[in-house]
């Protein structure tokens, strides 16, 4: 009989203990029995409680659950192994179809998440995510879930996407079991598959539609977080396909083609408060993405803008999250985001853009290395790169493997390309930075003296002057023409007239939402009855 | 086929954004490539679809559409096509010396040497030569670049720019005085000027205050409290 554990939970079952080999305490690597047919008590009532609020539509009690109690659950007994299989809890739900599926995808999302996923898993994942999906678009499912359960949905499924594609470009070290798991299963993840998954559950959902009759007040949705209070139908396909819009935000992204990834999130409007906020996961990812997707074009300084709000946003609200299991994504996120915000703004220096406490943050983490960058000597671009390196999307190579040449990695090779377009772009500005620190310190000056000052003759003065012009108006996706250079100039024959923007002061927009903010106030101290 | 070419690019259009993750549109987006060429039009979106579908499925691949579709995205300057198509395209196939000496090409003019443009392209005439209406493309992006950064340009700077001298250079700039506004001015000593037509970006005054300005619907929201 094994030694039991020295667990406070008492529904703790001797099928965890140790075998009897191992040594006392804990610690030790040893291996855990795992029966995925046994099922402890807790488990038995978490699902049966869970399938029940699912069933009677109580959306609290379900988030309750989702975020709480499977977590800790998940500490307590889960950390080295799955959760019971499906089969073993089936007969406690009636075997619902659609629970199990639910179940499933939380256990394999507690497997990524904790353990290794085999590639076996891995497919059987893939299968799971599309009998769900199919259920969904299906238009049979009248649940109503919690955003944060839906949003987990799809950003899961696109990491697991993600965590495949790197997968299975890591050929070297395979064994011939894993590579005939590759070939038997060559549809699994395939990047169409996934890509048509996301853009069939926008349209089923017909969000795009429901956005625009929202805009002429024919309809309510972020109003009511998504969610249908009155009717009680649901929520599922809805939020799905609005969530599915950053999704493909985000495959778009890794698979490098920033513009389209942004005509996909087209008809979310970041610029107003909406239900992409309410979960902060789904916040931070579309902002994330946002910002890179047009840092990578160069509209530099709408990236600046977004992710300095959401870094304000982050400082104020993380807080709350602490004890939440995003805790530790949200905290990489804005790690990243300072980083990219240091990039941008040595591309494209601006003043009073940022909000103070966002900057004395950046200055913390950054002051040193934003320094270099603005130099542009070889250790300038040592620096671009690793910032870039560390705050970039995880690029995919997404055609399947070809599994009967010589067997290589390639998993780097989609980052790699990236990062030398983005240092070659950072090059072609090199001279720009040389360019500011002179017209910063004139309001005229003639191109003759200019250039010498510059060490350069006249006509490459007049190259790196229209270069300036160029690199620093970029074209947005109307094909208008936008500043984004705080030092700007003229030419008129030969003399230089600089100009210095003043920032604008959004006035109109302040005042808006205090009024909005306020009379909020005022009607929550309306209802308060005082006895 | 007996199609109107009106018809046909209508329906590329609507693949491509209804049904865009297919590999069986593949051919029609290649065929479409060819048709930009021919009839001087240009669609960003198609173009990026069938890279995307090169990088899907390497395997069908056309370095000659590649090519095209890169200097298609080039004639589109200022945007930055270029570099969105560069994205999508993997470093083996940029190895190919056709991209390569687009990539050169593509550089100079992002950093506005426009006189080691003209000669460069001047040297692969026969590789730019496939796509009808490159040069003046070019050239409109340059009069862009000018009319950004001059108020007032010397005559030796727009003719290396736009890499045209003598008569020629003499009608083309009649052409824009009737046209775009453009005026004959004398400069110092006895050169040339042409005073460009004035924006927000050759004269500061002009620039929109654009600060204060809010879409309406922002507005309605705060009517429930006025009332």
């Amino acid at each position: 009989m094994a030694n039991s554990y020295d667990y406070d939970d008492a529904s703790f079952d001797s099928r965890y203990a140790r075998p009897p080999s191992s040594g006392q305490g804990g610690g030790a690597a040893a291996e855990l029995i795992y029966d995925p047919n046994f099922v402890p008590d807790s488990v038995k009532t978490f699902v049966v409680h869970l399938y029940r609020h699912i069933r009677e539509k109580n959306v609290y009690e379900i988030h309750q659950m989702y975020e709480g109690s499977f977590q800790r659950l998940s500490d307590r007994m889960f950390r080295e192994n799955p959760w019971p299989s499906v089969e073993a809890i089936a007969p406690y739900v009636d075997n619902d179809h659609v629970f199990c599926l639910l179940y499933r995808e939380m256990w394999f999302r507690h497997v990524y998440a904790r353990l290794a996923p085999t590639g076996q898993q891995r497919v059987e994942s893939w299968d799971n995510y599309c009998s769900l999906f199919g259920v969904v678009l299906h238009g049979v499912v009248s649940m109503q879930l919690p955003n944060q359960w839906l949003w987990d949905m799809v950003d899961e499924f696109v990491y697991q996407f993600q965590s495949y594609c790197q997968y299975r470009a890591k050929l070297k070290n395979k064994t011939e079991e894993e590579l005939q798991l590759l070939r038997q299963y060559d549809q699994a993840w395939n990047v169409y598959g996934v890509l048509n998954y996301l853009q069939a559950l926008v349209e089923k959902s017909a969000i795009v539609d429901i956005l625009e009759r929202e805009k002429d007040g024919l309809e309510q949705f972020t109003a009511t977080d998504g969610y249908d209070y009155e009717g009680g139908t649901s929520n599922v396909l809805k939020m799905l396909g609005y969530y599915s819009m950053i999704g493909l935000l985000r495959v778009h992204c890794l698979l490098g083609d920033y513009h389209t990834g942004l005509k996909c999130l087209g008809p979310i409007d970041i610029s107003q408060q909406g239900v992409y906020m309410i979960v902060i996961g789904s916040h931070i990812s579309i902002i994330y993405h946002y910002g890179f997707a047009n840092l990578m074009l160069r509209r530099y300084v709408e990236a600046i803008r977004e992710f300095n709000k959401i870094l304000l946003y982050i400082l104020k609200y993380k807080q709350y999250h602490q004890k939440s299991p995003q805790y530790d994504q949200i905290l990489k996120k804005n790690e990243q985001m300072y980083a990219l915000l240091a990039i941008c703004l040595s591309l494209c220096p601006q003043s009073n853009i940022i909000e103070e406490n966002v900057n004395i943050q950046l200055r913390d983490k950054y002051n040193e290395k934003m320094t270099k960058m603005l130099r542009y000597d070889d250790e300038a671009y040592a620096v671009y790169d690793e910032l870039f390196t560390y705050a970039c999307p995880k690029f995919i190579t997404p055609s399947a493997p070809v599994l009967e040449e010589s067997l290589i990695n390639y998993n780097q090779d989609a980052y790699r390309l990236q990062l030398k377009l983005f240092l070659y772009e950072v090059k072609q500005q090199q001279s720009l930075s040389g360019l500011r620190s002179f017209l910063k310190l004139y309001s005229a000056i003639s191109i003759g003296k200019l250039a010498a000052y510059m060490e350069v003759d006249e006509s490459t003065m007049r190259t790196i002057l229209l270069a300036y012009k160029h690199k620093m108006h970029s074209v947005d996706s109307d094909g208008k023409i936008i500043p984004n250079a705080d030092i700007d100039f003229y030419i008129s024959e030969d003399i230089i007239h600089v100009v210095e923007s003043k920032p604008t002061k959004h006035y109109g927009d302040y005042f808006l939402r205090q009024v909005l903010k306020f009379e909020e106030m005022i009607s929550e101290l309306d209802r308060v009855k005082l006895d | 086929m007996g199609r109107e070419p009106q018809q046909v690019s209508y329906t590329v259009e609507q693949l491509v954004s209804v049904n865009p993750y297919n590999p069986d549109i593949l051919t029609e987006l290649e065929n479409y490539v060819n048709e930009q060429v021919s009839s001087q039009t240009y669609s960003l979106d198609a173009n990026l679809c069938l890279l995307r579908l090169y990088q899907f499925d390497p395997t069908r691949l056309s370095i000659a559409i590649v090519v095209r579709i890169l200097i298609k995205a080039l004639m589109a300057m200022p945007a930055p096509d270029f570099s969105l198509c560069l994205f999508l395209i993997p470093e083996p196939v940029q190895a190919d010396e056709q991209i390569k000496t687009l990539i050169v090409l593509s550089h100079y003019l992002e950093t506005a040497r426009f006189r080691q443009f003209w000669d460069e392209a001047a040297k692969n005439h026969s590789l730019l030569e496939v796509v009808p209406g490159f040069e003046q493309a070019i050239q409109a992006y340059a009069i862009h670049v000018l009319s950004l950064s001059y108020q007032k340009v010397p005559r030796p700077v727009l003719a290396e720019t736009i890499n045209i001298e003598g008569l020629s250079l003499d009608k083309f700039i009649e052409y824009h005085v009737a046209n775009s506004g453009w005026v004959l001015e004398k400069g110092t000593g006895r050169s040339q000027l042409i005073v460009l037509p004035r924006n927000e970006f050759n004269h500061p005054g002009l620039k929109k205050n654009s600060s204060d300005g809010m879409p309406f619907e922002h507005i309605t929201r705060i009517f429930p409290v006025l009332s």
